[in-house]
């Protein structure tokens, strides 16, 4: 923050994300460049994935994707897709951003067999081995000779713990 | 049922027509290509041994032998369960990629993420509904689906603002108005246990309304689908009627591959614009699928 500002998140409209730290006007809000930084650290995906969307807040660390852009602010229901969760301390990307994106991911993506990934869209937690980081996973499996990810995921103590929210769970 | 006995004089082979509208409708799904093809959804339903058989008018819309949403191409979004003729407006409408389209009853989002996949997810589709409690519905398709590009809005369509998009006029919009359910009995049969002629007249009104907005919200050479899932003409063809002569708009054609019949020109002592042939009726007998009106507007001339 350049200033110490007394603007706050107005959890009644969407604001766009400043494109930087130094544009940043309210305190704790994520920038674009964090966004897209952190998607690429995490996940490995590329930058320019995110070329043609615009980020927003709306509601305290809710922050939602949108293809093309507007004027910021928003008076609206919901403007694109929930797509992260920020300001606590592990970010945390929604189901349906790791179904739309996870796709473009190589890093701390999991892969499950038939058997774990119907475990898995059934919401429940399973014990595995993982020999990659701990944390939020996007996890996917194989589908038509693709990969195809499913949601995500929390991998800890050898066990990964479903997040597909009950609305989405599924007995397959 | 005893509703649909007034349109006896309409329909050819009433018979026919009523049986129909006993049978429970097939399971259908349509291809979201937002996010899967044909060819990917195709080869896992046949991996999950889900038989399934495309339609003749449209390769995007399977008829399938499960239930729409057990299913893993359900699961990845890469379909979505869709009452064969509730697709007929979207493809009516035919928004390209990068257009602003206005879809004024939106709820529960069957054609806004449909609209969504024929623009290739981008543009801009503004999704109205002026029941708040719809909303999470709606919201809830658009994100299975892979939507991005929508913005969802809460207000009453006969007044709709575009002020929070500081646009103008929309290249577009589909009107696929709140309506008696007529061509629902199939799906839900207890859908004409509420049927009164006073709540088509009320409804009706309704109707006007949100068509007469919709015109004055869409751009000059733009296009308005105006559709209902019911066979009432004081819904439809008089609806028609009413806004052809208060706003500045024509009845076009339109392509679809299913059989229907041409609107009417009149109905019980009323006579209706002759171009309102233009518009399509589909009934449960000639497609095997539920009963729906749509009809095609030009704003401007």
């Amino acid at each position: 923050m350049s200033e110490q500002s007394t603007k706050t998140n107005d959890g009644q409209r969407f604001d766009r994300l400043p494109a930087t730290a130094e544009e940043r006007d309210v305190a704790g809000r994520a920038t674009r460049e964090e966004i897209i930084d952190w998607w690429e650290d995490r996940f490995g995906v590329a930058p320019e994935t995110f070329e043609s969307y615009s980020f927003w807040e709306k509601g305290k660390g809710k922050i939602w994707i949108l293809r093309g852009d507007l004027d910021s602010p928003v008076h609206i229901e919901a403007l694109g897709m929930t797509f992260l969760r920020t300001r606590q301390r592990h970010w945390k990307p929604t189901t349906n951003a790791a179904q739309r994106f996870g796709g473009f991911a190589n890093k701390n993506v999991i892969e499950l067999d038939d058997e774990q990934a119907s475990r898995f869209v059934r919401g429940d937690d399973q014990e595995l081995d993982w020999g990659g980081d701990w944390g939020y996973l996007i996890v996917s499996h194989e589908i038509t000779g693709g990969r195809e990810p499913l949601g995500v995921g929390s991998y800890l103590h050898g066990e990964l713990q479903s997040l597909v929210p009950k609305g989405r769970q599924r007995d397959l | 049922m005893d509703a649909l006995e007034r349109y006896e004089p309409i329909i050819d082979d009433f018979e026919a027509f009523r049986a129909a509208c006993e049978r429970p409708l097939p399971s259908v799904v349509r291809v979201n290509e937002i996010k899967a093809t044909r060819k990917q959804v195709t080869e896992a339903f046949d991996a999950e041994g889900v038989a399934w058989e495309s339609r003749d008018w449209n390769e995007n819309v399977l008829k399938i032998d499960s239930s729409p949403g057990n299913t893993w191409p359900s699961f990845h979004g890469w379909t979505h369960g869709q009452e064969e003729v509730s697709s007929i407006s979207a493809f009516a409408l035919d928004p390209e990629p990068g257009e602003r389209v206005l879809d004024s009853c939106a709820a529960p989002g069957s054609k806004t993420t449909q609209l969504g996949a024929l623009m290739d997810d981008d543009g801009l589709i503004v999704a109205n509904d002026s029941n708040l409690g719809r909303l999470s519905a709606l919201r809830f398709n658009t994100e299975r689906l892979g939507v991005t590009c929508v913005a969802v809005t809460n207000q009453d369509a006969r007044n709709f603002s575009l002020k929070p998009f500081g646009i103008e006029a929309f290249d577009s919009t589909l009107v696929d108005v709140p309506c008696s359910c007529e061509g629902t009995i199939r799906k839900n049969p207890t859908a004409l246990d509420d049927w009164s002629l006073d709540h088509i007249e009320g409804v009706a009104g309704v109707q006007r309304g949100i068509l007469r907005r919709a015109i004055q919200a869409t751009k000059e050479g733009g296009s308005v689908v105006y559709s209902t899932c019911t066979f009432a003409p004081e819904e439809n063809e008089a609806v028609l009627d009413y806004v052809l002569k208060r706003e500045d708009c024509r009845l076009v054609e339109y392509d679809i591959g299913l059989q229907s019949e041409p609107g009417l020109t009149e109905w019980q002592g009323d006579e209706y614009d002759d171009s309102i042939r233009k518009a399509k009726r589909f009934y449960p007998h000639h497609n095997d699928t539920g009963g729906f009106f749509c009809a095609k507007l030009e704003v401007g001339t």
